[in-house]
């Protein structure tokens, strides 16, 4: 049978603000277990949370920026459960009310076209500490850091239908919210985690399966696998006539398989109810309009704008947009050469071979923007081949300094010199006589062919440096004075 | 509203409290008679009332975005019954 695969993904991401979204503690990675756990995340007696301004703004600037319905009233309720890492003994989020409601997300697909997942709604929360189960005398360890880091849940509708539908989501979700500065979108120190619901059924019905859901995957490619995995197991189980069991799954990326989290004894009922230590949160039309007004240019935006102003390829525009710095790169170089087919494809080359080859992130790339636009400027205007180009760049990222000063230090310029150029070729033409006969008696196609052996001659004993096109010509008319002395 | 003696274990379970086995038919009894009283209080038409999340005719104030607080992790571990290497010690879980 045809199964169709159904899925929807819940994102938890972290928010980039300075402190918790109910307590002045710091919210830095990486800082020494508890010294950034205060006693309101420590849930020590009469302690009361009070709500971060700028999370609820970038909760907001992530609704404008999915068009989304923005909740002005919005409540917090109580999501009860008892888990060491939370001392309270329930997480404070949004149930009924949240603060962004429904909204779709336009995402660019390799291929070129796009594709529209509608967002469910996004909500506000605090993040649980940390569990650690390493040997601590058979006891488990807390770390209350994480305890209260703001956290905007993102849930999808179930519309995204297979592993590279996903992936294209999450990529276009990273690009978003690191457009609009609201997350640094760090999935290593688990900024962005994902849990996947996915369910099968029978293609062409409309009945929703049974689904089950993998918890907390952090990576793209974890993503892509657990999915490709979930639906070989789900495929199989229904092929043998058998039933999918709702449950909660745990990937194992080390063994690339699913797994089921031991079932609770009891099944989970989180009783939410409205949290009485927050009132409800009421914004009005002028603060919605002021963020609006602040939004960046966003990456659709700025991907259209890429193929209308520029003439890039969809796939082009989707790369060069992907990412924020990359697209002000992109368009720095473009400022600085004029040429923007010319630019894309020297980012997208040579610039970003060579990150990726040394593993260097594009904010600390030796060759800045303008300095690439400079090289190609010496491209466009003559004075270097593209193939010296790449020497030139190569030497840049190596330090040695402008192309200007690289060009001159290798006495790399392009001979453009007639003159000199001459004498090369009249030294060509006189040392390979048989080829000249032969160029002599050929038809018009041959003669192209050969006047190729000729002009590459000329490029090895000018070391590459002759202007391709004055050698052309130059050899054409020499060799057809020849032709008319005969 | 009738309400079981197994409804009530599970919620004492959610809830982690513990009940003792002679005192279950009196608790289950008395959480009846609560549910009853709100039984009542469904009879009252709410159809044009808005859910209120709060009885205090107020909003939520907002704090700015501000590191107020300093690292007071020696006095909070002073009053835990385990800690080592920083981290607070609990009864082991797997989940």
């Amino acid at each position: 049978m045809q199964w169709e695969t159904v899925i929807g993904l819940e994102v938890h991401l972290q928010l980039a603000t300075q402190s918790k979204i109910f307590s002045g503690s710091a919210t830095t990675f990486g800082a020494a277990p508890n010294t950034q756990a205060s006693a309101v995340d420590l849930a020590m007696p009469g302690m009361l949370p009070v709500l971060n301004e700028k999370a609820v703004r970038y909760a907001v600037m992530f609704g404008l920026g999915i068009g989304a319905e923005i909740g002005m009233r919005s409540v917090f309720d109580r999501k009860n459960y008892f888990y060491p890492d939370l001392p309270k003994g329930y997480q404070i989020s949004q149930f009924h009310d949240p603060i962004v409601g429904r909204g779709e997300f336009e995402i660019p697909l390799e291929d070129g076209t796009t594709r529209t997942i509608g967002i469910t709604r996004a909500h506000l929360e605090e993040d649980a500490g940390k569990s650690l189960h390493e040997d601590f005398h058979g006891q488990t360890g807390i770390d209350l850091n994480r305890a209260g880091t703001p956290l905007l849940e993102i849930v999808t509708e179930p519309e995204i239908r297979s592993a590279a539908e996903a992936v294209a989501y999450l990529k276009s979700l990273h690009s978003l919210v690191t457009y609009l500065g609201i997350s640094d979108g760090n999935m290593a120190q688990g900024s962005m985690r994902c849990d996947i619901n996915l369910s099968l059924r029978p293609a062409g019905t409309t009945e929703l399966g049974t689904r089950t859901e993998i918890k907390n995957v952090n990576s793209f490619r974890f993503v892509e696998k657990a999915i490709r995995h979930e639906i070989a197991r789900q495929t199989d189980i229904l092929e043998d006539g058998g039933r999918i069991v709702q449950e909660t799954r745990l990937y194992d990326a080390e063994r690339d398989e699913t797994r089921s989290m031991r079932s609770k004894e009891v099944a989970n009922d989180y009783r939410y109810f409205p949290e009485p230590d927050l009132l409800p949160v009421v914004i009005d039309a002028a603060y919605v309009a002021g963020i609006r007004a602040e939004l960046p240019e966003l990456p659709n935006a700025r991907r259209e704008r890429f193929v209308r102003q520029f003439g890039l390829s969809a796939y082009d525009a989707m790369v060069l947009s992907d990412n924020r710095e990359l697209a002000d790169y992109f368009e720095a170089v473009v400022d600085a050469c004029s040429d923007a087919k010319m630019a894309a494809n020297w980012v997208q080359v040579e610039l970003l071979g060579q990150l990726n080859r040394s593993e260097t992130a594009l904010t600390d790339s030796p060759v800045a923007a303008a300095d690439l636009g400079g090289l190609l400027q010496r491209i466009l205007d003559g004075s270097i081949s593209g193939k010296i180009a790449k020497q030139v760049f190569e030497a840049m990222w190596q330090g040695e300094g402008s192309a200007d000063a690289i060009i001159e230090a290798r006495s790399l310029k392009q001979v453009s010199d007639s003159g000199a150029l001459e004498a090369m070729v009249d030294e060509v033409i006189a040392a390979n006589p048989a080829q000249v006969e032969q160029y002599l008696a050929a038809d018009g196609a041959r003669r192209k062919k050969l006047l190729g052996f000729f002009v590459g001659q000329v490029m090895k004993s000018s070391r590459g440096q002759a202007n391709p096109p004055l050698v052309n010509q130059l050899l054409a008319a020499k060799l057809g004075e020849r032709n008319t002395d005969r | 509203m009738a309400v079981e003696q197994d409804e009530i274990e599970r919620i004492a379970e959610l809830a982690r409290i513990r009940i003792a086995a002679g005192e279950m038919g009196q608790v289950t009894r008395r959480i009846a008679q609560i549910l009853h009283l709100v039984e009542q209080l469904q009879a009252v038409d709410t159809s044009t009332v808005e859910p209120m999340a709060n009885p205090l005719d107020a909003t939520g104030r907002l704090r700015p975005d501000a590191v107020t607080e300093d690292d007071c992790r020696t006095a909070f571990q002073a009053i835990a019954p385990a800690v080592e290497n920083g981290l607070y010690l609990v009864p082991k879980v797997i989940d």
